[in-house]
């Protein structure tokens, strides 16, 4: 089988008309600055004498609307590719990116549905449809959703697995037919092999799914973290407030990078640390979710009964298990029938299970992925509890904050009920940024090898392997690093746009 | 003003002690020793043999106690060995415990040893900071003129299309991590098999094979345009959005000022509004923003360096943590820590100094 070409049979017609766009673009770019440098204007409103408004387009204007119009060809042109990769029966004639639009169908099915709905109900729903009002949020949440998609999708997507290794396609260009696989294989690589002869768009979209667990995840810690130790710093001040900040200063001076260096090395997991730092961060949202709900609900003692105490003792039985891998409940059974059966077979089989059981509850989660989720975390709640005291401090001077406590409400429910909701617009947009901003600290993470399986697909890690060749060999490393890029752009886009909604309030 | 700055100065000592405490405890946990003891001494020591070679070495001590020796308050230990030979912190070769100073520590200007590279380490640091101080200039150089220009074109109308492009360009280069961005740029501009270099060679309007070098380690002796034009543009690009968009919001809020509507009204033009009224009053809160950023880019000088093997002090650390060379990484925790504390009293002395109606009440 020949090499597929990257755009198979409508690269004759479309790639000059591409070109014809990015061409028309850039000279209308160029032409419009020179005349604004010389001083032409936009054309103006003029008031008609029957009152009507009109416009005497000029040529800066026509300049605008050809940049305009080149934009949508191009990525009109960009559709009919990915609708010809999804159409056309044969891989030769789909191309590279026909193949790989094809890939993507199933996320361009959800796109299309969740935008349509988003549209269709935009009224009914509330800030997520404002959103749709605004055209950079629009493409941030198109982004995004590509992202969320993809992971979701990983395995229908994936042409091959992420760490199945063909030989014979070492470093091989994209479009390379598979020779010496499987008999059911996909029968190409479509972006390229790896140093070590695996798919890079596999890894690549496997990386997705790597990365988007993880880092939504760990900023949602942080921010449980920050909100639980930034509200009572902000609410009630003196010293508490004066500690807490100096110690969030104190990890703010640290540098990022010696931080992951010190802490995420094989010798500190052994130590222990990440399990200690774990105890202590993961507490807090177990303690944070208590208190909200016994500061709402503490006149409502079947609630706290059934639904809050229940609740807690769930997540904390999860939390043992997940940190210290014990399990009470195992424990204090074992004991107690180690006790009765104490001389005979049940009573040692009873020891035995005591000193080597998995707890029931909780997940086992490995060293290096505890020690990077922890550092991150780690490393982003100082900021976020500085976000929330400085907004807890302005609202917390409110008139609904005084008559909370004229009618006598206690500080947590002040707290948590009345100032944190009001401070959700800010967070939302922050906990956006965060994510990517976290995705980078984990890209970051991965280039430097720190923490991560060699094997595992995450972008950083493969960006690390692929920029050792990367002059001779520039495909493996180009996919997730752009994969890495879009996406942190879809999150800052996105965050822009619902700063700028929620604004307009 | 003269009690504030102390306030920040006590502060700053107190912070930078408690962060060399907590690297000097992670550096000296019991695994990490373990690994010091069996790359330094044999790797195939028993566990009886390395716990010998840590308390001849005076690793065994109470972690406060060495944390003293290793500041410079607590007296050096020593040790007379069963065949008469005197070691000690302080004992260096050829001397006597009496001859030796008692103290010898970051106070007395001892930084210590580098096990890994087999010199002083303040021999080590000074020169990679130099070669460090470098790219950061250059890169600052290019990255706060562009960033402010970028910031100020965007804020002076809010809203207009210049401003929309302009925000989402700084956007961009904010969502480009170094090692993406640097990639890219190895990619297109430095790579002999793709991207634009084969190009340009091919009609012959550049010299080499390819327009700029993917590896800067060249640059150490001789900084050329051809050997650092990428690490320095890609530090900059990340570092540029951040402070393009303070620029404009605070741009965006000074064109909003009284001021500036009665001096627009005045008839004063748009040029000598932008000039002369609003620009210094914008240009105040990007400053602690440059000054905020210089930390912030730390984590992108270890990238780049490493990324262009450049041996400077990023990539020190980088060699510092990876092998375990614990007196070099603390020296490196040591200055990277006073430059972030000194940044951050900059920048607060700066924004009142600059700020009149905090100076002045």
């Amino acid at each position: 089988m020949d090499p597929l070409t990257w755009s198979g049979s409508l690269g004759p017609f479309l790639n000059p008309l591409m070109l014809g766009c990015v061409l028309v673009f850039v000279a209308a770019f160029i032409l419009n600055i020179v005349m604004s440098l010389i001083g032409m204007r936009q054309a103006e409103p003029i008031v008609n004498a029957d009152h009507t408004i009109s416009y005497r387009l000029g040529a800066p204007d026509y300049m605008l609307l050809a940049m305009k119009w080149a934009v949508f060809v191009f990525l009109g042109a960009i559709m009919i590719y990915i609708l010809g990769g999804i159409l056309q029966p044969s891989m030769e004639a789909k191309g590279i990116i026909g193949g790989v639009g094809a890939q993507f169908l199933p996320v361009w099915i959800s796109l299309i549905v969740i935008y349509a709905l988003s549209i269709r109900f935009k009224r009914r729903l509330g800030l997520y449809g404002k959103l749709f009002d605004n055209l950079i949020g629009m493409i941030g949440f198109g982004l995004v959703m590509f992202w969320v998609l993809t992971a979701i999708f990983a395995p229908m997507i994936a042409t091959h697995g992420p760490i199945d290794v063909i030989s014979g396609l070492r470093n091989d260009p994209p479009g390379t037919p598979v020779s010496g696989g499987p008999e059911d294989a996909f029968p190409y690589y479509l972006l390229g092999g790896d140093a070590l002869g695996r798919d890079v768009f596999s890894r690549m979209v496997a990386g997705a799914r790597e990365v988007l667990t993880i880092a939504p995840l760990a900023t949602l810690f942080a921010f449980m973290v920050g909100i639980t130790l930034g509200l009572p710093a902000g609410y009630l001040g003196s010293r508490l407030d004066t500690f807490i900040t100096f110690i969030a200063n104190m990890v703010l001076a640290f540098p990022v990078i010696l931080l992951f260096y010190l802490l995420v090395t094989p010798e500190i997991i052994e130590a222990g640390v990440p399990v200690y730092m774990a105890a202590v961060l993961f507490v807090l949202p177990i303690g944070f979710l208590w208190v909200l709900l016994y500061s709402r609900f503490r006149a409502q003692p079947h609630i706290i009964k059934w639904v809050a105490i229940p609740l807690v003792l769930l997540l904390t039985l999860f939390y043992l298990g997940t940190v210290f891998r014990f399990d009470p409940i195992v424990w204090l059974a074992t004991s107690f029938i180690g006790y009765l059966n104490q001389g005979n077979p049940v009573g040692e089989w009873m020891q035995t299970t005591r000193d080597s059981y998995e707890p029931l509850i909780g997940i086992n989660i490995d060293g290096n992925l505890l020690i990077v989720f922890v550092s991150v975390v780690f490393v982003n709640s100082p900021t976020v509890y500085r976000i929330v005291r400085g907004l807890v401090l302005d609202i917390k001077t409110r008139d609904y904050v005084a008559a909370a406590q004229t009618r006598g409400e206690g500080p947590w429910y002040i707290m948590l009920w009345e100032i944190l909701p009001n401070a959700r617009g800010p967070l939302i947009v922050d906990f956006c940024l965060r994510i990517g901003y976290t995705t980078i600290l984990l890209g970051t993470l991965g280039f430097f090898g720190l923490g991560v399986d060699p094997e595992s697909p995450n972008w950083g890690s493969t960006i690390n392997e692929g920029r050792r060749l990367l002059t001779v060999y520039p495909h493996p490393p180009l996919p997730p690093a752009l994969a890495l890029l879009t996406m942190v752009l879809g999150l800052n886009l996105l965050a822009d746009g619902l700063r700028e909604e929620s604004l307009k309030d | 003003m003269g009690l504030f700055i102390l306030r920040r100065l006590g502060v700053m000592l107190l912070t930078a002690l408690c962060l060399t405490f907590i690297v000097f405890f992670l550096t000296n946990l019991g695994p990490n020793l373990e690994k010091l003891a069996k790359t330094q001494g044999n790797n195939r020591m028993s566990d009886a043999e390395v716990v010998q070679w840590l308390e001849n070495r005076g690793y065994t001590r109470p972690l406060v106690v060495r944390y003293g020796e290793w500041l410079g308050v607590a007296p050096g230990w020593t040790r007379v060995a069963a065949d008469g030979t005197e070691t000690g912190r302080c004992v260096d070769r050829g001397m006597t415990i009496e001859t030796a100073p008692t103290f010898c520590g970051v106070l007395q200007g001892d930084l210590g040893f580098s096990t890994v590279s087999d010199n002083e380490v303040s021999a080590i640091v000074g020169g990679r900071l130099a070669l460090t101080g470098w790219l950061m200039l250059i890169a600052f150089s290019v990255m706060v003129p562009a960033a402010l220009i970028i910031g100020i074109l965007a804020g002076m109308k809010e809203g207009s299309r210049t401003d929309r492009t302009l925000s989402t360009i700084s956007i961009a280069s904010t969502a480009t991590p170094e090692y993406v961005s640097g990639v890219i740029f190895i990619i297109l501009l430095a790579s002999s098999t793709a991207g634009l270099s084969p190009w340009l060679a091919e009609n012959g309007w550049i010299e080499g094979r390819t327009l700029f070098l993917g590896s800067s380690r060249s640059a150490m002796e001789d900084i050329t345009f051809w050997n650092f034009t990428l690490p320095v543009l890609t530090i900059a690009l990340y570092g540029m959005g951040y402070i393009a968009r303070m620029t404009r919001a605070s741009m965006a809020e000074v064109m909003t000022a009284q001021y500036i509507r009665t001096a627009r009204l005045k008839g004063v033009s748009f040029r000598n509004i932008v000039l002369k009224h609003a620009l210094r009053n914008a240009l105040i809160a990007p400053f602690t923003v440059i000054m905020l950023q210089i930390p912030w880019l730390l984590t992108g000088v270890v990238i780049v360096e490493t990324l262009f093997n450049y041996n400077g002090f990023g990539w020190t650390l980088v060699q510092a943590a990876s092998n375990n060379d614990i007196e070099l990484l603390l020296s490196i925790s040591i200055v990277a820590v006073i430059v972030v504390l000194t940044t951050q009293l900059i920048s607060d002395i700066g924004y009142v100094y600059l700020n009149p109606r905090i100076r002045i009440s």
